[in-house]
């Protein structure tokens, strides 16, 4: 069971904690420390708001050990309002067709059960954008 | 002037589900057949090319492991890993020893054995090549990743839903004259159309098959003897080059920085112009990555790769034929030997010996290998010797 590692990632998996580079305004997803835009050091936290559109998308009808749970699933490239893109998969699709431009919110899922006696991992996946009401 | 590097042997296993053939045994039948090929020479140094093992097999050290099954006693040995580009890469760092000096002879093997597991582990093995963190965690797979890239690909160029056919076509095609293909029969634009889908757009003759085989050059620097029954061909130049890992921190995911890098700095390596390419054996694991790196290598603009598979460009008596002896997707994918495979063929060529899949007076040759959806490129070129490339 991998706890450690990915405990370690939980402030991105929950709450997708990223970072801001003080130098060139640049925010980055996942942390890295180092821009990767202008190279200087980026450790400043910075919060995503969890809105984007969908960049692309595709459906896994036989998923890998530890996702036959979930399958079907639908996975996706979302760029994030704030400029990163992320891999996740799409949930909650209900009547609404996956397409690219839809947009979406993050929400916390499970990602992967490792079996009965396993580990399981939450982390972020993304539903079609609620109007407000 | 750098002393060249000279291709000496050659040896391949067909492509294919060797149930019966265990991982150290297909490495061997490929190595013995290279050196075999070279008149008997004995390498002084071993690079195994593999990404699987590991994963697959429980199976680590395999420079040692291979050494020792084939008798090379004591010689200095050692595997490269860069996913799907590790073929390419070990071939780079054998170029790299001889022309060092450390070395005159070098061996070249590529081996992947997939069949040991099958089903859902096999699929979680596969994506050990994508970001683990951030990619893999959230479910996705090989196909899917391709999909991703497809969807957006045929998205943004108005593209048709068959716009990539061309590749698996031309492949099969090709690989009717090549008897270690693992598929060799042609298929129509009809049956392409009816594919079933692996993953939405990736349909099953857009996904290369992974299957086990091994492939192994034996490299000399130009001290030792050589074949005189064939043309000489040396390797005139490579590079390899990475990007961001997850196709999600591409600045475009479209493009594949890796490849153009690669490419761009083999060619100027070689010394030849992307017109003076007489064959491309480029990487088309899935046929996505066939359209993305004929752009990325300049071959054709942004966007437009695909037309280059639907109007004959790329058959063996085109402008720029590629997947001359079936590709992945026919010869088949062997993973981390695929890019050993692609110098081999590309040096069949070159010495006239690819029979009815022969590419005519076939002068330079480049080919390419890719680890994942592009985050390593390897190119190598080669050129046949007694002709010089023409301008």
């Amino acid at each position: 069971m991998e706890i450690a590692r990915h405990w370690r990632l939980r402030a991105q998996r929950y709450a997708l904690m990223g970072e801001t580079c003080p130098h060139c305004d640049v925010k980055i997803f996942p942390p890295r420390d180092i821009c990767p835009d202008c190279g200087q050091e980026a450790r400043q936290p910075f919060a995503f708001s969890g809105r984007g559109e969908v960049y692309s998308f595709a459906p896994v009808k036989e998923a890998p050990a530890g996702f036959e749970e979930n399958a079907p699933y639908t996975v996706a490239l979302i760029r994030l309002e704030e400029g990163p893109m992320v891999t996740a998969q799409l949930t909650d699709l209900g009547e609404e067709p996956a397409r690219i431009g839809l947009p979406v919110e993050m929400v916390t899922r499970k990602l992967r059960s490792d079996g009965d006696r396993g580990m399981l991992v939450y982390g972020y996946k993304f539903r079609p954008r609620m109007a407000a009401a | 002037m750098r002393e060249p590097v000279y291709v000496l042997g050659l040896g391949l296993t067909p492509v294919g589900e060797h149930w019966g053939i265990s991982l150290r045994e297909l490495a061997l039948q490929a190595m013995r057949a290279a050196m075999a090929d070279a008149g008997g020479v004995r390498p002084q140094a071993l690079y195994v090319a593999n990404t699987l093992a590991p994963i697959l097999s429980g199976q680590t050290h395999l420079g040692a492991l291979l050494a020792d099954f084939a008798g090379l006693h004591g010689i200095e040995a050692a595997s490269t890993e860069a996913a799907g580009a590790s073929g390419g890469l070990a071939i780079r760092q054998a170029c790299l020893g001889l022309t060092s000096g450390a070395f005159e002879t070098a061996l070249v093997v590529g081996v992947e054995k997939i069949t040991d597991r099958v089903g859902t582990g096999l699929d979680a093995a596969l994506t050990a090549w994508s970001d683990a963190d951030h990619e893999a965690v959230h479910g996705l797979t090989a196909a899917s990743q391709a999909a991703l890239v497809m969807r957006r690909y045929l998205y943004e160029n108005n593209a048709p839903p068959d716009a990539l056919a061309g590749f698996s076509l031309t492949a099969h095609q090709n690989a009717v004259g090549n008897p270690n293909a693992m598929f060799r029969k042609a298929i129509s634009l009809q049956d392409y159309s009816r594919a079933g889908m692996v993953s939405d757009p990736v349909n099953l003759y857009d996904a290369a098959p992974l299957a086990d085989g091994a492939a192994a050059i034996l490299l000399g620097r130009s001290s030792v003897a050589r074949q005189p029954d064939r043309p000489p061909v040396q390797i005139l130049g490579s590079a390899a080059a990475t990007s961001r890992l997850a196709i999600h921190d591409q600045p475009d995911p479209l493009v594949m920085p890796a490849a153009v890098a690669s490419a761009e700095r083999a060619l100027r390596a070689a010394g030849v112009t992307r017109e003076q390419i007489d064959l491309f054996e480029l990487h088309d694991s899935f046929s996505i990555y066939a359209a993305l790196a004929l752009e990325a290598a300049g071959f054709a603009v942004r966007g437009l790769g695909w037309q280059m598979a639907r109007n004959g460009t790329i058959a063996l008596d085109g402008v720029l034929p590629l997947l001359t002896l079936g590709g992945s997707k026919a010869r088949g994918e062997a993973a981390g030997a695929t890019g050993v495979y692609q110098v081999a063929e590309v040096a069949l060529q070159l010495q006239g010996r690819a029979g009815a899949s022969q590419v005519p007076q076939a002068r330079v040759g480049m080919a390419q290998c890719l680890g994942g959806a592009g985050a390593t490129a390897a190119t190598t070129i080669l050129a046949r010797v007694d002709g010089e490339p023409e301008a």
